[in-house]
């Protein structure tokens, strides 16, 4: 409100020579008097016309200024309507009573109008300001109100994302607040095509929703590359120049990626800025840390970045843990952190790997003296055997009526490219693209891996096989790819495929030619299927996993018939 | 020139005033007339609070015209019969009566 507008003033005076020169003082101020001479008036004449401000005489007959103050003020209830008690009692009591009732100020008799102006001008720059906070207030809790229901919107959003995983897996045990994601911290857990699992924890820096907004395309990227059978690295890498591209300067990710191979035992740790994530073996009860060896996602250009992963064989039952710093840095009522050494003693103590995951979250509960504690995020992942992690579930069927029906492509990989490019993820990501196809990607994913390869080592870079027998053997036969890959100037594979409905589901044609020689393979056919196990061309395997297998020419092509049923 | 009011105040008075200062003055006397005959009855009736608001009121009043005398004497008369000193409270308020005809006199030469 403009302190220039006009304003309302509400004069209560028993004397009628008095209320007179009031009148007079606040009209030629351009102000508008209303006049009243007792106390009940004054509170009915505040009720009908809400004057901005009120000069009350403290002696008045029927209700006297005090009682009428304590009313008045009692109705405004938030609005400030300031009150000017218009007094010649000089005893301290009294100018207390005034107080008391409410009263903002005195004026005493005689009347100096200047004085009277300069109070005027004053309570009505109090009020301006009152009305400012009181806006301000209401526009902040308006805007509080907001947030958080974009904040629901934006959890329900990630909740979509987020919850295709595979976090209910048997093996899986895992704490995170219900909205963790706006304290920055984000976890996703996904089974390959090939049937390992990843998982990976986030702790995005800040908190609210700046902190939210990258575990969007974090998850997103996750799932997508999982799904497709992409490498751990590339899905690191992809993640990182995501985030690096989208988030401001200042806002990463530290992040600890595990996946974990059910066939073969053993783990791939990557860790990125978070907490030491610890191995613990179910044997012995030894603890072995993983400490961050990188700089968080989404701070370096992709160029820069390390992918390098750790290593690690494991055994049935024993289990890696991940947290982020939210345990570590978990308060007790005065002030001191957790930290990382009264964690690590809840490991030393363990007897049985089963109870340390609920000891952990008990230990941090009761340190911060049993209150909840929102900022935590724990994961437990065992090592099992690939048949109790449950296969990846089906997807909602995203695009029931469009995606890929009948078609072919045709692809040919020349040396530069076979040099670097690892064309599976490419391959499958197009496969899924049919609708219903998608649940097979496991079995796709180790058909054309198998034919690729084949393809690549055998045919194009005629790689022996029977190297492979022995460990020494195997090393050699890495070496010569490896050598033979880069050297490699002429040669390609074509990759041929077909797709055709067909009842229910539908029939994948899957040709693979190379330059190579080709081999007899007329000479395979006697063979058992597990006696090519290690070496020759995986061909028990492929014929396990297809319909029909044909060789032709001189070996150098094969055709595989895949068909599938949606009913299956 | 009478003593009874202050000519700058009643200058000053006049300015706020403008038109309304004649009916100003009117209202104030009208008011002397009811209130101060009533001071002597109060005393007889030794009805101080009563007293003590009347002449409260009329201080408070007469300061506005700048009668300095008859605001001295109400502020004695609502000071006593608060205190509830009678020794002295009838003649102040025949001195108070006595002096706002003073006053009455000197405002009307203003009218």
């Amino acid at each position: 409100m403009d302190s220039q507008q006009p304003l309302r003033i509400l004069i209560a005076d028993d004397t009628d020579s008095d209320r007179l020169i009031l009148e007079s003082i606040v009209r030629r101020e351009g102000h508008v008097p209303v006049s009243v001479a007792d106390g009940r008036q004054a509170v009915e004449a505040f009720l009908e016309q809400r004057p901005d401000l009120v000069l009350m005489d403290a002696l008045m007959p029927v209700m006297d200024g005090f009682e009428a103050a304590e009313l008045i003020k009692a109705r405004a209830g938030d609005e400030l309507v300031p009150i000017i008690f218009l007094t010649s009692l000089s005893d301290t009591e009294s100018l207390v009573r005034c107080l008391e009732a409410g009263g903002d100020d005195f004026i005493s008799k005689p009347y100096n109008r200047v004085i009277l102006q300069a109070k005027i001008k004053a309570f009505m720059r109090m009020r301006d300001m009152h009305r400012v906070v009181q806006q301000q207030r209401d526009q902040i809790s308006l805007h509080n109100r907001q947030l958080l229901q974009e904040q629901e919107v934006a959890k329900k959003v990630f909740d979509n994302i987020a919850h295709t995983g595979c976090l209910d897996a048997p093996n899986v045990k895992y704490r995170l607040s219900p909205l963790a994601i706006f304290n920055g911290d984000v976890i996703v857990a996904a089974i390959r095509p090939s049937g390992s699992m990843m998982v990976l924890l986030g702790d995005f820096t800040g908190h609210g929703l700046p902190a939210a907004v990258g575990a969007m395309p974090l998850a997103n990227c996750f799932y997508g590359m999982v799904k497709k059978g992409f490498a751990m690295v590339d899905i690191l890498r992809e993640i990182n120049q995501k985030l690096k591209q989208t988030l401001p300067l200042g806002v990463f990710c530290c992040a600890t990626m595990v996946e974990l191979n059910f066939n073969s035992h053993r783990a791939r740790i990557w860790n990125g800025g978070l907490p030491d994530c610890v191995l613990y073996r179910q044997r012995d009860g030894s603890l072995q840390p993983f400490r961050s060896s990188h700089l968080p996602l989404g701070i370096l250009d992709d160029s820069a970045f390390k992918d390098d992963c750790l290593h690690v064989d494991m055994a049935l039952g024993d289990k890696i843990y991940l947290w982020s710093d939210g345990i570590i840095e978990a308060r007790n009522k005065s002030g001191e952190m957790f930290g990382e050494e009264r964690l690590l003693e809840i490991f030393r103590e363990a007897n049985d790997g089963e109870a340390i995951f609920h000891r952990i979250l008990d230990a941090v509960d009761t340190y911060c003296g049993g209150e909840r504690n929102d900022d935590l995020s724990l994961i437990e992942l065992t090592m099992t055997e690939q048949a109790s992690v449950v296969s990846p579930r089906e997807e909602p069927r995203e695009h029931r009526y469009s995606g890929l029906q009948e078609w072919a492509l045709s692809l040919r990989l020349e040396p530069s490219t076979l040099r670097l490019f690892d064309p599976l993820p490419l391959l499958l990501s197009i496969l899924v693209e049919v609708p219903g196809l998608s649940s097979y990607s496991g079995r796709l994913y180790t058909l054309l891996a198998e034919l690729y390869t084949n393809a690549l080592e055998h045919g194009v870079l005629q790689l022996d096989s029977s190297l492979k027998g022995t460990s020494a053997g195997f090393a050699e036969y890495y070496r010569q790819r490896q050598q033979r890959l880069a050297e490699l100037a002429a040669g390609h594979v074509d990759i041929r495929l077909r797709h055709k409905l067909l009842g229910n589901g539908g029939e994948l044609t899957i040709i693979v030619e190379d330059s190579g020689p080709g081999f007899d393979y007329l000479q395979l056919r006697p063979l058992c299927p597990g006696a090519d196990q290690f070496s020759g061309r995986g061909l028990g395997l492929i014929r396990q996993l297809s319909h029909a297998v044909e060789y032709r020419g001189n070996g150098s092509e094969v055709e595989v018939v895949f068909q599938w049923d949606a009913n299956d | 020139m009478s003593d009874a009011v202050d000519e700058n105040t009643l200058t000053m008075l006049k300015e706020v005033m403008e038109d309304d200062f004649g009916k100003l003055i009117d209202a104030y006397l009208d008011d002397c007339s009811r209130k101060m005959p009533q001071l002597p009855l109060l005393l007889e009736s030794r009805d101080f609070e009563q007293l003590r608001r009347m002449a409260h009121s009329l201080k408070g009043a007469s300061s506005n015209f700048g009668a300095h005398a008859l605001t001295e004497l109400c502020l004695q008369i609502e000071l006593a019969a608060k205190a509830g000193e009678e020794t002295g409270l009838e003649a102040l308020v025949r001195a108070a009566g006595a002096e706002q005809q003073r006053v009455a006199d000197a405002l009307a030469a203003h009218r």
